[in-house]
């Protein structure tokens, strides 16, 4: 405990927990969508995307390179969800094109151009988020403030909308819901939250953060609002857990973070396994 | 002017059409069922007459007073749905949406309108139940509650009884007819003409010959005769209430 106050009182840390609690709230409220839609892998794919955008930022010398990353993220989001009904690459294997492509591109600018004398460590940090959580300044924290709350407010004002089109697109839209629109909104918060969440647990483990909570929360509940309302607060818990267990062993922030999203999706499927034998 | 009017229309996708030359009537109170072989443009045309897609050719008109998201829709299940985690309240009430405009919450009156509409179809005690956990039949019941919200006024039914064992689909035939004598206007798919010819008042034949007209006129047609020819050579003779696909189906529970 004296040694959790004593980490508190660096602005780092408290940042670090801040930035960590938002961003695993807004991923799961979208986590439930995305898992009923079968885009559980859109994270993986963005995540690639707003890597290899980072690489170019880098090479062009960016210094603030958000104004890069999260255009570029939005337009494959936007892409990949839009096209996911008709395409003629379906969307599984769309998701899964973009990604290992942006990876690879990624990783060959990075490369060749590099400036820097660690670049596997470069590469590694990105990929694993292991320290750039604890390197946030006061700006990028007020950042992920503001759009996490813009996020929360829109995905609480679509909430029914967002229930409509994930449940029936086609009933939706034939009875006058504007599903492109809402399809539309959905890709993009889920792009801006992906590039948030790459600070905290990196490109590789961002898929965690959306599936874990969103599917330990369906083996639980059974009605749409009240997975959602589980799915926030296990991650929430999780992240929470994880940054202080983190702190305190010394272990990287986000696979410890995975880790106990993790176990609790044990737990969950235990809970549900046992409770639906007792009911039967 | 009829509820809705459909004028040489030609359904497909892109350049490809799949059935042509399809023009209809559609009066309030009707009950029309669409017929056809697999692959004969039934979906297509039901997607067309939806605004889900775009015609190829011709035009569909709406009369009456009647708007373009007032159709009620019975989809085909999805795959999305089978486990998807929504109470049955949650997934009625869903069906209110297109009338809200921007409104971002339900209104007392949407919660009325579904609480109603489970009433009448006799789900009014599974709605705290979770979707997937219920039975073919009390599922399609909780998307026609759906479709009610949406409307009062047309309902489009794709294939509401696939699925479904012969009691069931029995109570469903009943259910949407006692729609229809409130004067719900309904047009549905069906692969299963010996149950169009007994529920319908209308038919539409697509496929290599369109048709359409009323029950009798029908039954007079070639179609409506190569149909009854095949029926009295399997069943010996002509028994309406007996389709050759309910009796099949029986024959596979029995046996």
């Amino acid at each position: 405990m004296d040694k959790l106050a004593f980490y508190l009182q660096y602005p780092f840390v408290r940042y670090a927990l801040i930035v960590g609690v938002l961003i695993s709230l807004c991923s799961s409220l979208l986590g439930v969508t995305l898992v009923l839609k079968r885009f559980s892998y859109i994270g993986d794919g963005l995540s690639h995307v707003a890597f290899g955008a980072m690489a170019v930022a880098g090479v062009i010398g960016l210094s603030d390179n958000m104004i890069i990353v999260m255009p570029i993220t939005i337009l494959s989001a936007v892409l990949l969800l839009r096209t996911g009904q008709n395409a003629k690459i379906k969307g599984d294997a769309a998701i899964a094109m973009i990604s290992v492509g942006a990876l690879a591109f990624g990783y060959l600018i990075m490369n060749i151009f590099s400036t820097s004398a660690n670049l596997s460590g470069d590469v590694c940090s990105t990929l694993f988020g292991s320290t750039s959580i604890l390197t946030l300044n006061a700006g990028e924290v007020w950042l992920c403030v503001v759009l996490s709350i813009v996020v929360v407010v829109a995905f609480i004002l679509f909430y029914n909308r967002i229930f409509a089109v994930t449940f029936d697109e086609n009933f939706a839209k034939a009875t006058g819901t504007k599903t492109d629109a809402y399809n539309l909104i959905i890709a993009v918060i889920t792009a801006v939250i992906i590039v948030l969440a790459m600070n905290l647990v990196g490109s590789l483990l961002i898929s965690a953060l959306v599936i874990f909570p969103a599917l330990s929360a369906m083996k639980l509940f059974r009605s749409f609002k009240s997975v959602t309302i589980c799915s926030a607060i296990l991650s929430v818990a999780c992240a929470l857990s994880g940054m202080i267990i983190s702190i305190l062993a010394g272990t990287p922030v986000g696979s410890t973070i995975v880790a106990a999203d993790a176990v609790v999706f044990g737990v969950c499927c235990l809970t549900g396994t046992v409770r639906g034998s007792v009911i039967k | 002017m009829a509820l809705l009017t459909v004028k040489g229309l030609s359904v497909g996708y892109g350049s490809q059409v799949v059935a042509e030359n399809i023009s209809f009537e559609v009066n309030t109170g009707d009950y029309l069922c669409i017929v056809g072989e697999n692959g004969s443009g039934k979906s297509t045309l039901m997607k067309t007459l939806l605004r889900l897609q775009k015609p190829v050719k011709g035009e569909i008109l709406t009369g009456e007073g009647l708007k373009e998201n007032e159709i009620g829709y019975l989809p085909q299940q999805t795959v999305v749905q089978k486990d998807f985690p929504a109470s049955v309240r949650e997934v009625v009430l869903s069906g209110c949406q297109g009338r809200d405009g921007f409104r971002p919450f339900y209104s007392s009156d949407d919660k009325k309108r579904a609480a109603e509409n489970m009433e009448k179809m006799g789900i009014t005690d599974l709605a705290g139940k979770c979707y997937r956990d219920l039975s073919g039949g009390q599922q399609q019941r909780v998307l026609l509650a759906r479709a009610l919200c949406a409307t009062s006024k047309l309902l489009l039914l794709d294939e509401p009884v696939s699925g479904l064992d012969p009691k069931v689909t029995a109570e469903m035939y009943t259910l949407i007819s006692e729609l229809n004598k409130e004067k719900v206007t309904i047009i549905m798919i069906s692969h299963d003409i010996g149950t169009a010819i007994n529920y319908a008042d209308h038919i539409l034949h697509i496929g290599d010959s369109v048709f359409f007209g009323t029950r009798d006129e029908f039954l007079g047609s070639k179609a409506g005769k190569f149909f009854l020819m095949m029926q009295s050579r399997d069943a010996g003779t002509f028994t309406p209430p007996k389709t050759r696909k309910t009796m099949k189906k029986e024959d596979d529970v029995n046996g």
